[in-house]
């Protein structure tokens, strides 16, 4: 079964890259137009590059400067920058998401108030928030504390992680039936014992998704808010900077561009791991 | 020693928007030490909503409930009784011993006496080979075995079960009562069982207490004279006394009309 899955994961990866090769291959160097309009892109090898020029590429320095890093090593410290700011995001995400949802469970009317707010907060567009978290953040200067762009960023992709959080996690601290709830109540253990023992642990088949989506979009949210914020190191600025030098060297920026998907892939299967040390918590529910 | 459960004039109303829904209307009723007593009677006759009461659950409207001559609130809280559902409600993240020993966890019992009892408990229910197994790995029966064992955790002296054996087959239904007659013969728990079915509470029970529906009211307490509980064993369901005790039941449950053969024999 495993090996079955990597089989079709290597072959999807394959395919993907057969068909890069035989668009540029087959289709017109101008791309489709009809009327005017490109329907199709351009194939051309500043529009494509093959995807040996792009490895060949990723082999070489970053540019001509002496003691520049090679293209895939700069590219991998910058991924695992970001990575790292994705991470925090992530983490802040998650304990505020869970600490809303815990909060919504244990008075319902914190849920009513809550609630409509949350999923307002997710739809203010990203680079509406971008500066004014910057502001803000430059307000808390202290002797001892100094307000990091990279924590602008932080939080940026936190704003954008909690929110499946707190819905999934919500909904899973109220899946419990109202067997478990009596029988927890014939117990006589207050709210955080019946949290910790029922709640909590019932929420995982509930938790588990909601941080595969939570890890997504701080991922994404670092991305985008670096070039937002103007946070130099990451793969986002990366990515701006280099696709400027495209025409005089294209295959150049489709580094960092795996980069950013590389950290994706990292997230995503940092998730699937703390799923597979959870499982127990995932069995499927039996009633007698 | 006081009565297990002592029900003093209670009446339970539910309130919606639109009506008034009496559920159990001057209800009194003790059960003593030891005893086994069932409740039986039609689909909203307040069985249930009774053993809530007495688990503390639900509250009354009006009359007191007390258990070991406590509030049923200070009952609850001691841990005076355990309490099984239909639902065997085994938590599926948890082992089997794992479950049984969920009472003592949350109340803080050591770890190595949680073990002891835990063996003892799986002794007790014959499931001592399946201790590491998960509930979803388990049939029905077994499930239900678990639950009556972590329900008997804390060794209490009242035992509430609702309908604990009413989504299994048959066969398995028989013997979990013969298991649970035994259960009761080792343990000396007072017991108050809800049910649907007429053997069932006649082979299990000292006295099937009929409920009657709108408003919820105990219509007659039938007592039943087949012993102790280590005498309720198989031999017991082809005895006539048990069939007389099946029959009065019946009649009580039709108010004393007489009906025709074959009525509900589960």
């Amino acid at each position: 079964m495993t090996a079955r899955r990597i089989v079709l994961g290597v072959a999807g990866v394959i395919l993907l890259a057969v068909a890069w090769e035989l668009y540029k291959a087959l289709a017109p160097a101008d791309g489709l137009v009809i009327g005017g309009l490109t329907v199709l892109p351009r194939t051309s090898d500043a529009a494509m590059p093959h995807l040996w020029t792009m490895l060949g590429r990723a082999l070489e320095p970053v540019s001509g400067a002496a003691g520049s890093p090679l293209l895939v090593v700069a590219t991998l410290q910058a991924a695992a920058f970001s990575l790292g700011v994705a991470g925090v995001g992530l983490l802040v995400g998650v304990v505020v998401g869970v600490g809303l949802a815990m909060l919504m469970q244990r008075f319902r009317t914190a849920e009513s108030a809550l609630l409509p707010w949350i999923v307002l907060s997710q739809t203010v567009p990203l680079i509406a928030i971008a500066p004014l978290v910057k502001r803000w953040g430059a307000t808390l200067h202290t002797e001892s504390f100094r307000w990091e762009d990279w924590m602008s960023v932080a939080v940026i992709a936190s704003y954008l992680a909690f929110f499946p959080v707190a819905i999934g996690a919500l909904r899973g601290f109220e899946a419990p039936d109202a067997a478990h709830r009596d029988l927890f109540r014939s117990y006589g253990v207050g709210w955080w014992r019946s949290f910790v023992r029922l709640r909590l642990p019932a929420s995982v088949p509930y938790l588990v998704p909601a941080l595969r989506l939570a890890a997504a979009n701080a991922v994404v949210g670092t991305v985008v808010a670096e070039v937002s914020i103007g946070l130099n190191g990451g793969i986002g600025r990366m990515i701006i900077v280099f696709g400027q030098s495209g025409s005089a060297d294209p295959a150049k920026q489709w580094s960092p561009i795996a980069g950013a998907v590389l950290i994706g892939l990292v997230a995503a299967g940092v998730i699937v791991l703390l799923g597979t040390v959870l499982r127990r918590y995932r069995r499927a529910e039996v009633t007698a | 020693m006081s009565a297990a459960v002592t029900v003093t004039g209670v009446n339970k109303t539910f309130a919606s928007k639109k009506q008034t829904t009496i559920a159990l209307e001057a209800v009194d009723l003790e059960v003593a030490a030891g005893e086994f007593v069932s409740l039986i009677g039609p689909s909203g006759c307040g069985k249930s909503t009774l053993l809530r009461l007495i688990a503390d659950l639900d509250a009354p409207t009006s009359g007191t409930v007390q258990v070991f001559g406590k509030s049923a609130k200070q009952a609850r809280l001691d841990q005076d009784y355990g309490i099984a559902f239909q639902q065997a409600g085994l938590l599926p993240w948890r082992t089997v011993r794992e479950n049984i020993e969920l009472p003592l966890q949350l109340h803080r019992v050591a770890a190595s006496a949680r073990r002891a009892r835990g063996d003892e408990l799986l002794a007790l229910i014959g499931l001592g080979e399946f201790g590491d197994r998960y509930p979803d790995q388990l049939s029905g029966g077994m499930q239900q075995r678990v639950a009556i064992a972590r329900a008997l955790a804390e060794s209490p002296k009242l035992l509430l079960m609702d309908e604990p054996f009413g989504a299994l087959d048959e066969m398995t239904r028989e013997r979990m009562q013969t298991e649970l007659a035994r259960i009761c013969a080792d343990t000396g728990a007072a017991v108050v069982f809800v049910t649907h079915s007429i053997p069932e509470a006649v082979f299990l029970s000292d006295r099937v207490v009929v409920m009657s529906p709108r408003p919820g009211r105990i219509r007659e307490i039938v007592p039943i004279t087949l012993g102790g509980a280590q005498e309720r064993t198989e031999g017991l369901r082809e005895d006539a006394a048990f069939f007389a005790g099946v029959s009065a039941v019946r009649e009580a449950l039709h108010g004393g009309t007489p009906t025709a053969l074959g009525v509900d024999n589960r």
